[in-house]
C-alpha cells in the first residue's frame, strides 16, 4: 500500500513537470490575446439558472454522455452534442460562418489562433464560481493568459500505440523515424495536419524549438519521408475501435485513446518516440455568436467541478486541468504510464507548435500533398 | 368603369389542348435558377480568386494559379513539375464510376425484366421493394454496410470458419461495393419503366419465327429497353463521379475520389479557391460525359433528353 502511494506521488511530481511545459509557448510568432474579443466586456454577473439548450461541439468520442445527462438533471439545460475530428475542421467550420454552437473544444494553439481571428468570446472564465479550480500550471497558459476565453479540459500527449501481442515487431519502434519507415501491415495514421507534419519534422531531425520553421528545405525532407508512408487508414475517429477489433495494430495515437485500447487489449503499449512528442491541452470556449451564452457559461462552470472533470477523464482516458479531480479518477487511469508521464519521459514533451501563418501554410502543403498522393 | 379595357388583353391560350398555363412553371424555374445557378456562379468566381493568408474564404484578387495548380506542382524545393496527383484522383473517380455502372447494369437488366413480366399487382409491390432503401438515410445504410463487410463482421466471421482471410473494408473494393449498392435502384427503375412498356408478344413472335434465345434478347428486347438503359447509365455514372460518402466511410478516409479532395479543401486544408477550381473541372468533365451519353442516345434515335 505504502509503496503504491509513493509511486503515485512520484507520478504526480512528473505530471506537474509536464504541466509546467504547457506554459512555455514554442516560440510561434503569433501572440495570443489582444484579439477583437478584448472589446467584449468580460463576464458580467454569472448567470444563476438556465433553461433550454446548449450546443456542444466536441471531438469525436470525447464526451461522457452520462455526465451530460447528469448536467441536464441538475440544471434543466438540454445538451446537444455534435462532433468533429480535428482543430482545423473546427476552424474551417467556424470561419465558414457556422453558427449555432455554444461550446467548442479547441486545443492550445487553436485557441491562440481563434482569439487572433476574433472567433472566441471573452467570457472571463477565471471569475466563474469554479474558476479557482483551474490547476495553477494551466492558469497562465500561453494561449490564454489569465484564462479569459477558455477553461481547461483534458490534456495529454500524442505518440504511438502498438499492439505488442498482435504485432511484436512494433515493440521495437522507439522513434518517429522508425514509425514512418516501419512498413508494417495494419498501420493507421491520425488525420491531423499538425500532428502528422510535426512528427515527420521531428523524424527528419528538426528540434522541438524549431517546429515552426519556415525553412522549406526542412519541410521538403519531411515530405520525402512521408511520401513512403502509406498507412492502411488515415482517420482520427476510429482508432480505438480498430485497434480493439484487431484491424489495426500500430497507429499514431493520443495517450488517452491508447489508455482505452489498453483497457480492452492488454498487449497495447504507448510509445514515447525518442525525438520528442507533442503535449497538448484542450479547452472549453464559446464562439462569437453563440445563441445560448448563459447556458454555455453554466455548462463550462459545471465542467470545472472536480467530480465532472474526473468523470470526463475516466471516460476519455486523459488527465484534466481541474484541481481535486483525481479523487474521482479511476485507479487504472492514475497508474497508467500512457496517461501519467513517467519521470524519464518528461523531457521528451513539448507543447504542440503554435506556428505563424507562413509556417502553417507549409504544414498544409506537406499534409495535403501527402493525403492527395495516397 | 375600366372593364372595357380587359378584352384587349390576350387570353392565355395553351399551345395544345390540356396544356396548362406556363405561369405555373415560373416559380420552380426561378427557384432552380437560384438553387443551381447562384452556387455554380460562386464556385466559378471563387476558382479565379486567391486564398487569404489565414485560410478559408477568398481574397478578391484575380488569379489563374488554382487551375495551374491542378496540373503543375510547385515543389518545396522551388522547382516545378507536372503534377499527376489530381489527374490520378479524377481517373480513380472515373474508373470507380465505370465499374459501378457496368455492374449495376448487368444486375439490373434481368431484375427489371423479371419484374416487368410479373402480374400487375405483384409488380407494384416489387417496385416498392426496389425503392425500399430510399426510406432509410444513406448515411445509416453506409454504416450498415461497414458493419457487414468489416473484417470481424458476419462475412469475415463466416469465412474465418474456413480459414479464409477477409479484409476489404477501408480499401477500394469496399468503396466500389458501396457505390454499387447505393446506385443499383437508380439503374433498375428506368430500365423497368422501359421494360414495362415492352410488348412481350413481340418476343414470342420472334421465337415463333425461329429466332434463338440470344437473338431475341439482342435484336428484340435490348433495343426496346435501350432508352431505359441509357437513362440508367446517366443516372448512375454521373452522380457516382461526384460521390463522397462511400470513399470517405468505406475507403479508409483517404481522399481517393475527387469529391473527397474537394471536401478536404473546403474543410481541413481551408483552401476554397483550389477546391472550387477542382469542382469546376469536375463539372466540365461531367458535362462532357452527359453530352457523350446524349450523343449516343441521339444517334440511336432514342428519346432520352439529359440536357
Amino acid at each position: 500500500m505504502a509503496s503504491n502511494k509513493r509511486r503515485r506521488a512520484s507520478y504526480v511530481a512528473a505530471l506537474a513537470a509536464a504541466g509546467a511545459l504547457l506554459l512555455s509557448a514554442c516560440g510561434g510568432e503569433s501572440t495570443a490575446g489582444g484579439g477583437a474579443g478584448e472589446e467584449t466586456a468580460a463576464a458580467g454577473a454569472f448567470p444563476t439558472s438556465g433553461s433550454g439548450e446548449v450546443h456542444l461541439y466536441n471531438w469525436t468520442d470525447y464526451t461522457d454522455t452520462d455526465e451530460l445527462k447528469r448536467f441536464t438533471a441538475e440544471t434543466g439545460i438540454e445538451v446537444i452534442l455534435d462532433t468533429y475530428d480535428s482543430n482545423e475542421t473546427l476552424l474551417a467550420k467556424l470561419q465558414a460562418g457556422a453558427t449555432g454552437y455554444d461550446v467548442i473544444v479547441p486545443s492550445d494553439y487553436m485557441v491562440a489562433q481563434m482569439i487572433e481571428l476574433g472567433l472566441l468570446q471573452n467570457i472571463g472564465v477565471s471569475t466563474f464560481p469554479n474558476g479557482a479550480n483551474i490547476k495553477d500550471n494551466l492558469m497562465d497558459a500561453y494561449w490564454d493568459p489569465g484564462r479569459n476565453y477558455s477553461a481547461p479540459w483534458m490534456y495529454g500527449t500524442t505518440g504511438i500505440a502498438c499492439n505488442t501481442t498482435a504485432e511484436p515487431a512494433c515493440a521495437n519502434i522507439t522513434s518517429w523515424k522508425e514509425y514512418f519507415t516501419a512498413g508494417l501491415p495494419k498501420m493507421d495514421s491520425l488525420k491531423d495536419q499538425v500532428e502528422v507534419v510535426s512528427a515527420a519534422l521531428r523524424a527528419t531531425g528538426v528540434g522541438k524549438d524549431d517546429l515552426c520553421t519556415t525553412d522549406k528545405a526542412k519541410y521538403l525532407a519531411a515530405q520525402e519521408l512521408l511520401s513512403g508512408f502509406k498507412p492502411a487508414v488515415i482517420d482520427s475517429d476510429s482508432g480505438i475501435e480498430r485497434v480493439v477489433a484487431g484491424t489495426s495494430n500500430v497507429r499514431h495515437a493520443w495517450n488517452g485513446s491508447t489508455h482505452r485500447m489498453k483497457v480492452e487489449v492488454p498487449g497495447v503499449e504507448y510509445i514515447y518516440p525518442s525525438e520528442g512528442l507533442n503535449l497538448w491541452a484542450d479547452n472549453l470556449a464559446v464562439p462569437v455568436g453563440a445563441p445560448n451564452l448563459d447556458n454555455a457559461k453554466i455548462f463550462i462552470n459545471w465542467m470545472m467541478d472536480p467530480k465532472a472533470a474526473g468523470k470526463e477523464s475516466n471516460f476519455s482516458g486523459y488527465d484534466n486541468g481541474i484541481k481535486g479531480s483525481d479523487e474521482f479518477m479511476d485507479e487504472a487511469l492514475k497508474t497508467d504510464p500512457a496517461v501519467v508521464v513517467p519521470a524519464d519521459k518528461v523531457a521528451l514533451l513539448s507543447s504542440t507548435p503554435n506556428c505563424s501563418e507562413d509556417a502553417r501554410a507549409l504544414y498544409t502543403e506537406v499534409f495535403t500533398s501527402w493525403l492527395d498522393s495516397q | 368603369m375600366t372593364a372595357v379595357t380587359t378584352p384587349t388583353k390576350k387570353p392565355v391560350t395553351p399551345a395544345r389542348p390540356g396544356q396548362s398555363s406556363p405561369k405555373l412553371a415560373y416559380l420552380p424555374i426561378i427557384f432552380l435558377a437560384f438553387a443551381i445557378g447562384v452556387p455554380l456562379l460562386i464556385i466559378v468566381v471563387y476558382s479565379f480568386l486567391e486564398t487569404p493568408s489565414q485560410g478559408t474564404g477568398v481574397k478578391w484578387v484575380f488569379t489563374t494559379d488554382n487551375y495551374r495548380a491542378l496540373f503543375i506542382q510547385e515543389k518545396l524545393d522551388g522547382t516545378t513539375a507536372f503534377d499527376t496527383r489530381y489527374i490520378k484522383v479524377l481517373w480513380t473517380s472515373f474508373y470507380y464510376s465505370l465499374i459501378t455502372t457496368v455492374v449495376t447494369l448487368v444486375f439490373s437488366v434481368p431484375v427489371a425484366m423479371w419484374i416487368a413480366t410479373r402480374e400487375a399487382r405483384k409488380r407494384t409491390l416489387l417496385v416498392a421493394l426496389v425503392t425500399l432503401p430510399f426510406w432509410i438515410s444513406i448515411l445509416i445504410r453506409t454504416y450498415g454496410i461497414r458493419q457487414i463487410i468489416a473484417d470481424e463482421g458476419p462475412i469475415g466471421k463466416f469465412l474465418g470458419l474456413f480459414d479464409i482471410s477477409w479484409s476489404i473494408l477501408y480499401a477500394p473494393p469496399a468503396t466500389i461495393l458501396g457505390l454499387i449498392y447505393v446506385f443499383l435502384p437508380f439503374m433498375v427503375l428506368p430500365i423497368y419503366a422501359s421494360a414495362e412498356r415492352f410488348d412481350f408478344r413481340l418476343a414470342e413472335a420472334a421465337y415463333d419465327l425461329g429466332a434463338k434465345r440470344m437473338t431475341v434478347v439482342r435484336r428484340i428486347i435490348l433495343p426496346s429497353i435501350r432508352p431505359g438503359i441509357i437513362s440508367g447509365v446517366a443516372l448512375v455514372f454521373i452522380p457516382a463521379l461526384g460521390s463522397f460518402l462511400q470513399s470517405d466511410m468505406l475507403g479508409g478516409g483517404k481522399t481517393n475520389m475527387v469529391a473527397n479532395v474537394i471536401a478536404n479543401n473546403f474543410g481541413q486544408a481551408r483552401n476554397w479557391p483550389f477546391g472550387s477550381a477542382l469542382a469546376v473541372l469536375l463539372i466540365i468533365l461531367t458535362l462532357l460525359f452527359v453530352l457523350v451519353i446524349q450523343g449516343v442516345a441521339q444517334r440511336r434515335g432514342d428519346k432520352v433528353e439529359l440536357v
